[in-house]
């Protein structure tokens, strides 16, 4: 199979970037494929924590651009999962620690071992952006339902284009269905006439995300998880499945469900 | 119609993403636009070549800038005018 670098990116800061990543790659991992998770937030690395492996580090990226250590060496194999590795980013540096051409020749390392390469994208446009699609073969574009997310994510979709990244992908994450049916949140169609790119998936808010969190285990683990479904829909999608998108009914909660019941019943 | 009974019977609660949708589009004209510096010098350039086969322009009052109405932005370009091409009967 021909290996692929997939960048996860948004521009704005905190819609959900590293649970994304963590997310998607836990579950193309449990559907078999060997995946590599590159956190290039350097100085503010996080996906260690959500992944629940931050007491394992010993060596990071920066160690390994700078031939510090081997490149196995510095990844963290994730044992709950065969074929999970995750590359942490340095704490102590910045983002100038790594250079756009290190980082090609680093996701192209990578490529004879992995299926999917995994890019966690720190928040912004700058070097930590550029490094981040240095590598990469497509990008995935998070945004969530606000204008100040949509509007950066716009930005970033430009700067891709710019960067010879054409083919990027959305998702929309946090979607509360309640809000978009009172018409108090933007829905689906408003956000892809927008941005006019290929949705992805959608993603509802989901507070088993903080519990997962918490606990270091993402969601896709947890089979009672709404947003952890939706990210094993997104990843069968990333591996060329034909998955239907998620709708609003989709994010119905129990009593919603026992309502319709009800009013079919009668 | 409807969005004016809408406005009457529902004006504070519901509806706030019809106002995030048209902020955002109006917003992004901007973005779009001032992103790439080119672009209003090509679209001005462009417009020059056009306009030329029609008319005499003078060439250096030319000026295409965008501006903001109440609720839509528009494309404004101001174009001295020296004179007409005769027009040749076909």
């Amino acid at each position: 199979m021909k290996s692929r670098v997939l960048v996860v990116t948004s521009g704005k800061g905190g819609v959900g970037k590293t649970t994304t990543t963590a997310n998607l790659g836990t579950a193309l991992a449990m559907m078999g494929k060997k995946v590599v998770l590159l956190d290039t937030d350097i100085g503010l690395r996080n996906l260690d924590v959500v992944m629940g492996l931050e007491n394992r580090i010993v060596f990071d990226i920066v160690d390994v651009v700078n031939a510090k250590c081997k490149l196995k060496q510095a990844l963290i194999r994730d044992k709950r999962f065969d074929g999970l590795c995750l590359l942490p980013a340095a704490q102590t540096k910045d983002k100038s620690a790594v250079t756009p051409h290190q980082m090609k020749n680093l996701t192209n390392e990578l490529r004879s071992d992995y299926d999917y390469i995994l890019v966690d994208c720190p928040a912004g446009i700058e070097q930590g952006f550029r490094n981040a699609i240095a590598g990469a073969d497509n990008a995935i574009v998070v945004a969530t339902p606000e204008v100040s997310s949509v509007r950066d994510a716009d930005r970033i979709v430009g700067l891709l284009e710019a960067a010879g990244l054409n083919k990027s992908r959305l998702i929309i994450n946090r979607l509360r269905s309640k809000m978009v049916k009172r018409g108090d949140m933007m829905n689906i169609e408003d956000i892809i006439d927008i941005l006019s790119i290929d949705l992805l998936g959608v993603v509802p808010e989901d507070e088993v995300i903080v519990i997962s969190t918490n606990r270091g285990e993402p969601a896709v683990m947890d089979n009672t998880s709404r947003a952890g479904a939706a990210y094993r829909r997104i990843a069968r999608r990333i591996t060329g499945e034909d998955v239907p998108m998620f709708t609003l009914d989709d994010t119905n909660n129990f009593l919603d469900r026992f309502k319709k019941l009800l009013k079919l019943a009668k | 119609m409807l969005d004016i009974i809408n406005r009457i019977f529902f004006r504070d609660n519901g509806r706030s993403k019809e106002v995030a949708r048209e902020r955002l589009r109006l917003v992004l004209i901007h973005d779009r636009a001032s992103v790439s510096p080119n672009f209003l010098n090509e679209l001005k350039e462009e417009l020059i070549r056009v306009i030329r086969e029609y008319m005499d322009i003078d060439e250096e009052s030319l000026v295409v800038n965008f501006e903001n109405e109440e609720e839509s932005v528009a494309l404004v370009a101001n174009i001295p005018i020296r004179g007409f091409r005769r027009a040749a009967n076909e």
